[in-house]
């Protein structure tokens, strides 16, 4: 029974894993990579690791990934030609470094002399990898990495916001592009994210469309301005 | 099953996740097979960590996770800086620090 599931969920990962390489748009390559993830907690799960398995489901197949969609989403995720333009020769040499990779991890992990890597492992104590076990272990030997662990978040999470967010307000064209016929309905100065960012709500919008919105005649001088 | 096998997987899923570093030349494939490429690290530390029967190996994989969150984070806020100033979403064309 472990070796059918062992198979099913390793040729899941590692058809996952070429899915990612081999796709040509980035969004399948997301699909496949949470199919490979799913696989990968499916052999956590085998190798006794609950709890790592589960948060391997959450926090990546279920958070990272949708990180993931969201700039896929953004960015436009626009088809590129698989090694189509410069470095024509490099696939196979690449291929090339893969597979003599691949032989030298083998061998240096295969060939190490341990004694158990052709076993099962040992008996495992109760309770191995449950969250009790995990929660124990971050909370008094391993307390240092954890605390670590969460300002290696906070900063990355600081970063990422300074990096990603809008400098210097919103372009005309870009504010043009954005209308739609929420536009009509709503009042002005009611909470857009360009009025938030700019401080500017609706500008074009009053010069293409003046006599839709006539009361709010102060916005119109505002942006003259 | 023997550890040795999932040793085996582990090094097959980074080999591919390398050789896709070295070909795509999208950043955001590059940064899925950067994730493909901890993701085999993680699964040989758990194996390592049920061959002796320890779950030190299941911690280390836990805070690999943390900093694979930490790089995709700061990673996707790169390109989405990119993609602002209009700049090639391309690895090839990404080249002023190169002298």
């Amino acid at each position: 029974m472990a070796e059918v599931l062992f198979f099913l969920a390793g040729i899941g990962a590692i058809a996952g894993a070429i899915g990612v390489v081999a796709v040509r748009n980035p969004f399948y390559s997301v699909l496949a990579l949470v199919c490979h993830l799913l696989s990968l907690a499916a052999l956590f799960l085998l190798l006794r690791a609950e709890f790592v398995a589960a948060a391997q489901v959450v926090v990546y197949a279920g958070a990272v990934m949708v990180l993931y969609v969201f700039v896929v989403a953004y960015v436009g995720g626009q088809d590129e030609p698989l090694g189509a333009r410069p470095g024509r020769g490099l696939r196979p040499v690449a291929a090339l470094f893969g597979a003599v990779l691949f032989v030298e991890l083998c061998i240096a992990t295969l060939g190490s002399g341990l004694q158990l890597i052709d076993s099962n492992g040992t008996e495992l104590p109760a309770g191995f990898g449950s969250p009790e076990q995990i929660g124990e272990l971050l909370l008094t030997k391993f307390l240092l990495p954890f605390e670590v662990a969460s300002f290696l978040l906070l900063i990355a999470a600081v970063g990422a916001v300074v990096l990603a967010r809008r400098r210097g307000g919103i372009t005309a064209a870009e504010d043009q592009a954005r209308y739609s016929a929420m536009d009509m309905l709503r009042p002005a100065s009611t909470g857009t994210m360009a009025e938030a960012v700019g401080g500017r709500s609706g500008t074009a919008r009053h010069e293409a469309l003046p006599a839709s919105r006539s009361e709010s005649p102060s916005e119109s001088t505002d942006e003259d301005a | 099953m023997d550890i040795g096998w999932y040793l085996v997987v582990s090094a097959m899923i980074f080999t591919i996740g390398a050789a896709g570093v070295l070909t795509r030349r999208s950043p955001l494939v590059v940064l899925l097979c950067l994730e493909l490429m901890l993701n085999a690290g993680n699964l040989a530390l758990i194996a390592f960590a049920r061959m002796h029967g320890n779950a030190d190996g299941q911690i280390f994989a836990i805070i690999v996770m943390v900093v694979a969150a930490c790089e995709v984070t700061v990673g996707l806020g790169l390109i989405v800086a990119m993609h602002r100033r209009r700049l090639p979403i391309d690895v090839d064309e990404m080249r002023e620090l190169q002298g």
